[in-house]
């Protein structure tokens, strides 16, 4: 049996994959709400939140991940499913870096498996896991009472350390050689899940993770 | 030593006396003075031949009158496909001074595709699995006009990676796949404008190897291969040289190939710099001044400043021949000259070899010589400069300066990290690591997609580079590192090490005897060593 039968590609998504982020599809659901005073609400309060967002996510992804999903309390759960095929068209798909689809199809012709773990929405990344040819992903998911958002994400918040606890579940579970295996991101957070694998790739990295990777000799790699 | 091989017999060799000056050697970024061991042989460049006068006008002479085809003129039609294939940076070394050789050819076949009413014409460079060049690099070897017309739809590098820009053209006799560039292959007309620096430049590698896959290569760029060539500086004895005339002969079947060659000088360096190639007993008092001047600078540089000052010089090469037409009569023209220029007749092989390792190497134009770019000079082209026999006798201790860093650039290099950290230590078995790892660095994602979107060599390059330094390996008895900075890349390497050259000669002589005859290769240089008995 080919050894890359038994090897997975984990990829983070937003940054690494896509140039969009979290904020975006925030944005893009803020700027869809009903009614045109509940749309300039949110899409205001987004906007006066993003540098909030930005001090929490330098300080702690957990941090940010617990604030950042508050935005999303009283969204109602129909309309961010409605809404979900569209972000897809217009926010997601036009962000897919030239590079991503060329290395999906590399790791697929070796016979890799092709994982996406993210602190993106569950429902907001479907369409483009089937687009991109994913063999398995996970997700964030967001708490609904009585079909509207409460702003918690139910455990397990996928981000940090989290995620290197579920590959190393998932691993053992399939059957997967972890020193054949690749990780692909593109921020010093995901340092946990880059370093449980064989082979940690930092793509389009961070200054952190930059700096990371030339000292531990990582690839390097632009997909943009 | 017999007295007779002490005898001046070439302008190029010198015989170590007692008065005799210093020698200065080249240490990776930095230049050094040692004094060697009276009776040392050292083998000099030759001097450069007169370059032509006037370059454009021998470019165009040679398609207007080629060897076995009609004239470049004739071959033309309008709205015919040309795509017009060239080395890439690896070629000449260092980058020699604008306007770059092929920026002329291309001037001259662009000129005469206008004039003919060609306008579907394709600029590649035939990369093969090197790195694919810069922006920057590419527009230094066109020049402004050319670049600006066509980057990037119509100047680009080969992609060895894309499936859907390759072709196979079948198998030789032998079974050795061939699948080359598909714009080349499908054109009406391919045309190759090429420069040869080194004997095993030019001829049927141009298109065979420069535009081929990954699979294609590896046929022939295997162990075995380079064990059989006697050296790869001599086709007529390179298994490698022969492998390459094959596949050859089955792009010939498929494709029309218009090859235009040209040979260069050896003028390697611009005024100032030139003392670095001459005898030093011949130094006047203006040149020891010039290289106090160059050691003290160096001595107050850092070494990424000084790579950087080195790379920065831009080599003075000069057109001393052109020919064009077939592939085949062409190039065995360009090979007289290269002979011409190169060889260097040297009686008798020597016990111990020694032989400064520059800064520079086909594969690191622009960024460090990292260990298994060492490795490869080292065994690979300064111990394979040679016709007939070897310079070093078999089994023969080979010492070499360099400070041996262990140093790699991340983004042309980054397969090799892993290859020279993680396989070396494994083993140094260049058939093992190929059997077990080549196929997997090959095809390593990050590999492929670093070598296609960025700047990398592709992933299974650092394996060619071991092999490269195969027959070497089998041939040397020892390699002693002099003034390497630590000790494990020596040891990774499989060498020995020595503080400086004065203990890495007494070591040599430890093993081969008091008596052994000792040569040197005053790097850098481009020399051919056809040794007789």
């Amino acid at each position: 049996m080919n050894k890359n039968d038994r090897a997975a590609a984990f990829y983070d998504l937003e940054g690494t994959l896509v140039s969009t982020n979290l904020v975006h599809t925030l944005g893009f659901y803020a700027r869809r709400q009903q009614g045109l005073w509940q749309t300039a609400k949110k899409s205001v309060g987004t906007l006066a939140k993003l540098p909030f967002f930005g001090i929490t996510d330098l300080y702690s992804r957990n941090v940010f991940n617990e604030v950042f999903f508050k935005s999303y309390e009283g969204f109602s759960q129909d309309r961010l499913r409605y809404f979900s095929d569209e972000l897809f068209e217009e926010v997601l798909k036009p962000a897919i870096f030239d590079g991503t689809p060329e290395l999906i199809a590399q790791g697929k012709k070796i016979g890799q498996r092709q994982i996406v773990l993210t602190g993106a929405l569950d429902f907001t990344i479907q369409r483009l896991m089937d687009h991109l040819g994913i063999d398995d992903y996970v997700a964030n998911r967001l708490e609904f009472v009585n079909g509207y958002a409460t702003g918690r994400v139910l455990p397990p918040v996928m981000a940090s350390a989290t995620k290197a606890k579920w590959i190393r579940e998932y691993a053992e579970r399939e059957r997967i050689n972890l020193s054949e295996s690749y990780a692909y991101s593109d921020s010093i957070s995901d340092l946990p899940m880059l370093s449980i694998v064989g082979h940690p790739v930092a793509v389009n990295p961070d200054f952190r993770l930059k700096q990371t990777a030339l000292q531990h000799d990582w690839s390097i790699l632009n997909l943009k | 030593m017999a007295l007779q091989l002490r005898r001046k017999t070439h302008e190029s060799i010198i015989y170590i006396d007692k008065d005799s000056a210093p020698r200065i050697m080249p240490n990776g970024e930095d230049f050094i003075l040692e004094d060697i061991p009276i009776g040392t042989r050292v083998i000099y460049p030759n001097p450069p031949i007169k370059g032509l006068p006037n370059r454009e006008a021998a470019i165009r002479y040679a398609v207007n009158h080629p060897l076995e085809m009609e004239p470049l003129y004739a071959l033309l039609e309008p709205g015919m496909k040309v795509t017009i294939a060239m080395d890439d940076i690896s070629l000449p070394l260092p980058p020699m001074a604008t306007p770059d050789m092929r920026q002329t050819m291309l001037e001259v076949v662009l000129d005469m595709c206008g004039a003919n009413g060609v306008d579907d014409v394709h600029l590649i460079i035939a990369n093969s699995l090197h790195r694919k060049m810069t922006e920057w690099e590419m527009r230094r070897m066109v020049g402004n006009a050319i670049f600006n017309e066509y980057h990037p739809d119509r100047f680009y590098n080969h992609d060895a990676e894309d499936d859907e820009g390759l072709i196979t053209l079948g198998h030789t006799r032998h079974n050795e796949p061939l699948r080359i560039n598909r714009r080349c292959a499908e054109s009406d007309l391919l045309i190759y404008v090429n420069i040869n620096l080194v004997p095993m430049d030019g001829g049927h590698k141009s298109v065979a190897v420069g535009l081929c896959d990954y699979e294609s290569l590896r046929a022939h760029h295997e162990p075995q291969t380079i064990r059989d060539s006697h050296s790869y500086m001599d086709p007529p004895a390179s298994e490698l040289n022969h492998k390459v005339i094959r596949l050859g002969k089955l792009v010939d079947e498929h494709c029309k190939v218009f090859h235009i060659e040209t040979a260069l000088n050896n003028r390697m360096f611009p005024e100032g710099y030139d003392i670095l190639t001459r005898n030093e007993d011949e130094f006047s008092f203006a040149d020891r001044l010039k290289w106090e001047g160059m050691k003290r600078t160096f001595s107050k540089l850092p070494r990424a400043a000084r790579r950087k000052m080195l790379h920065a010089i831009p080599a003075q090469y000069e057109l001393v021949a052109c020919h064009a037409g077939k592939t085949e009569p062409v190039h065995e023209k360009i090979l007289e000259k290269n002979y011409q220029q190169y060889e260097i007749p040297v009686k008798g092989q020597c016990d111990i070899m020694i032989t400064g390792i520059p800064d520079i190497s086909p594969y690191n134009v622009y960024s460090a010589l990292n260990p298994l770019l060492v490795q490869v000079m080292a065994l690979g082209y300064h111990f394979n400069m040679f016709r007939n026999k070897p310079l070093l006798r078999k089994g023969g201790v080979m010492i070499i300066t360099h400070p041996c860093f262990d140093e790699f650039d991340h983004n042309f290099h980054p397969s090799y990290i892993e290859f020279f950290h993680r396989l070396l230590p494994e083993s140094r078995d260049a058939f093992y690591l190929r059997e077990k790892y080549e196929r997997e660095f090959a095809t390593n994602p990050a590999y492929v997609e670093m070598y296609r979107r960025g700047n990398a060599y592709h992933g299974a390059h650092p394996f060619f580079m071991w092999y490269w330094g195969e027959n070497g390996r089998q041939h040397v008895g020892k390699v002693i590192v002099a003034g390497a900075e630590n000790a494990h890349v020596p040891e990774m390497l499989g060498w020995e090490r020595a503080d400086n050259l004065t203990e890495a000669i007494a070591m040599a002589r430890s093993y081969m005897g008091r008596n052994a005859e000792i040569t040197m290769l005053h790097q850098p240089i481009i020399g051919l060593c056809n040794v007789t008995d």
